[in-house]
């Protein structure tokens, strides 16, 4: 067994505290009446530090810990991406962040369409997509993806009279309606949440009460620091042995039950919540946020009229068909149940979206191996 | 992209409202009209994609800091975390350095 080496090796700043959390799992992992106990988490930002420092190679061979559906370019749909291309490729400088560029449409991806000669800039803010249309004449659409976090900054600039020449076609995506349908999935049987802390300090922990009401399963609000992580995981295994469905705030130095009141209310005055369908997932009611009809002269698809049917004339690559990605966010699948993932699939040769973003479950393991080879950690590596 | 970075606020611009925010030594300008509350030199804020999403008690910044600073120091270019974590400084432009370090500068 490696465990109480494996966190030795983990440059915790507490060693102690963590191999403690540890054993607190393994006990309550050993105490619940059925095996395995599956958690799930719904955050790129989660998975990395449970990949990057080792944790499930130290958590309870009982516990699973799966990520879902917490990766917003992952979950991009195709038709998305399409219009992205479609008016990439009619001569529509667009502007996104750097992972949305790879992410594959029904044939292309907006990384072809710049090699084909589209203007497509990358930028790391919404601010510098306004920036570039105010240096130009010509329209300048931000293809803005991103839970309810980054949601709010594209709603700060759309507030705050964009020029005329910027519009926004909005990928943007809502965390907790997506919860309730992979909760619902009966494959998963996903017995608690695991919530991302930085959204949470923008919703407030209050947002996944009616989720649990609903689902009884309990939600615990969590940090990035593999000590948060672990922690928030000692909790949920608490109050899924005990049987109660509550929320709980793991991570109080940043998150409160109200959240972040203004953000909430900018968020809700620029977008309204409407049903579309999540990559590989399902259709999700209230999942897509879409510009209100206040903001409507921002809004890219009431500027243009876009056509995408040119790119279904082509068949997707052969290799998409295999692409379990799917399954992966849904969390029936891992990485390594996958033919194509570390052979076909790789990060400079992505085949699906989980693969692309830095966030990506694929990616992810890709970078830093799902049950990492602890060997390699005492040669130093971080 | 969940991800928030925290950094030090040394200087607020009430009339642009956005603040100068050190990051590991690096002064960024940060709009400031998400934050729910006032901040002022000194305060740390937690930064995504160039906005202040909150204002954040000092020991959580040390503490997630700290972290951070490990794992920039330690980690290679590839490395995801560190990725995030410079996306989310570079999303803020530099801060116009102020009149007071521009004499600092010159002498």
């Amino acid at each position: 067994m490696l465990p109480n080496d494996a966190l030795a090796q983990l440059k915790f700043r507490d060693p102690v505290r963590a191999r403690a959390l540890r054993d607190a799992l393994e006990r309550l992992v050993s105490r619940a009446d059925h095996a395995p106990v599956s958690v799930m988490h719904v955050c790129g930002s989660h998975e990395q530090a449970i990949a990057k420092f080792g944790l499930r190679a130290a958590f309870p061979a009982d516990l699973r810990v799966i990520m879902g559906p917490g990766c917003p370019v992952c979950v991009t749909d195709v038709p998305e991406v399409d219009e992205a291309v479609a008016l990439a490729k009619q001569g529509v400088r667009i502007a996104s962040y750097g992972d949305m560029l790879r992410v594959p449409g029904t044939s292309q991806s907006l990384a072809d369409a710049k090699a084909d000669g589209a203007h497509v800039d990358v930028v790391y803010s919404v601010t510098q997509a306004v920036d570039l249309a105010r240096d130009t004449d010509e329209e300048l659409v931000f293809f803005a993806s991103g839970f309810e976090t980054t949601a709010v900054a594209t709603a700060a600039v759309l507030v705050d009279d964009p020029p005329d020449n910027f519009s926004v076609l909005s990928a943007h995506k809502y965390i907790p309606p997506v919860m309730e349908i992979v909760a619902e999935m009966p494959e998963t049987k996903i017995e608690g949440f695991l919530a991302a802390g930085h959204a949470a300090t923008i919703t407030g922990s209050a947002v996944f009460e009616k989720f649990v009401e609903r689902h009884r399963l309990p939600v615990v609000v969590a940090g990035f620091e593999p000590l948060d992580v672990l922690a928030g995981l000692v909790r949920l295994l608490e109050l899924i042995n005990a049987g109660e469905a509550k929320v709980e705030n793991a991570y109080p130095r940043c998150v409160t039950r109200e959240g972040n009141a203004h953000a909430q209310e900018l968020l809700w005055r620029v977008f309204r919540p409407t049903g579309g369908r999540w990559r590989g997932i399902a259709h999700v009611p209230n999942g897509n946020l879409r510009l209100r009809d206040e903001f409507a002269r921002y809004d890219t698809r009431k500027r243009f009229t876009i056509d995408a049917s040119a790119l279904w004339s082509y068949a997707p690559p052969k290799l998409v068909q295999q692409c379990q990605c799917g399954d992966i966010m849904a969390g029936i699948a891992s990485p390594s149940d996958c033919s194509l993932f570390g052979k076909e699939c790789t990060p400079d040769t992505p085949v699906g979206a989980c693969m692309v973003s830095a966030e990506g479950t694929c990616r992810i393991w890709h970078q830093y191996g799902g049950h990492p080879d602890l060997s390699s950690m005492k040669r130093g590596v971080a | 992209m969940c991800l928030g970075v925290p950094g030090q606020v040394v200087a607020v611009d009430r009339d642009r409202n956005t603040a100068t925010v050190d990051f590991w030594g690096v002064k960024k300008e940060v709009r400031l009209e998400v934050c729910d509350v006032p901040v002022a030199p000194g305060d740390y804020i937690l930064n995504h994609v160039g906005f202040a999403i909150r204002r954040i008690p000092p020991d959580e910044a040390i503490e997630t800091l700290a972290l951070y600073d490990e794992l920039l120091r330690l980690a290679d270019d590839q490395d995801l975390i560190t990725q995030d974590i410079r996306s989310e400084i570079d999303a803020a432009p530099y801060a116009a350095p102020s009149a007071r370090e521009a004499y600092d500068a010159s002498e």
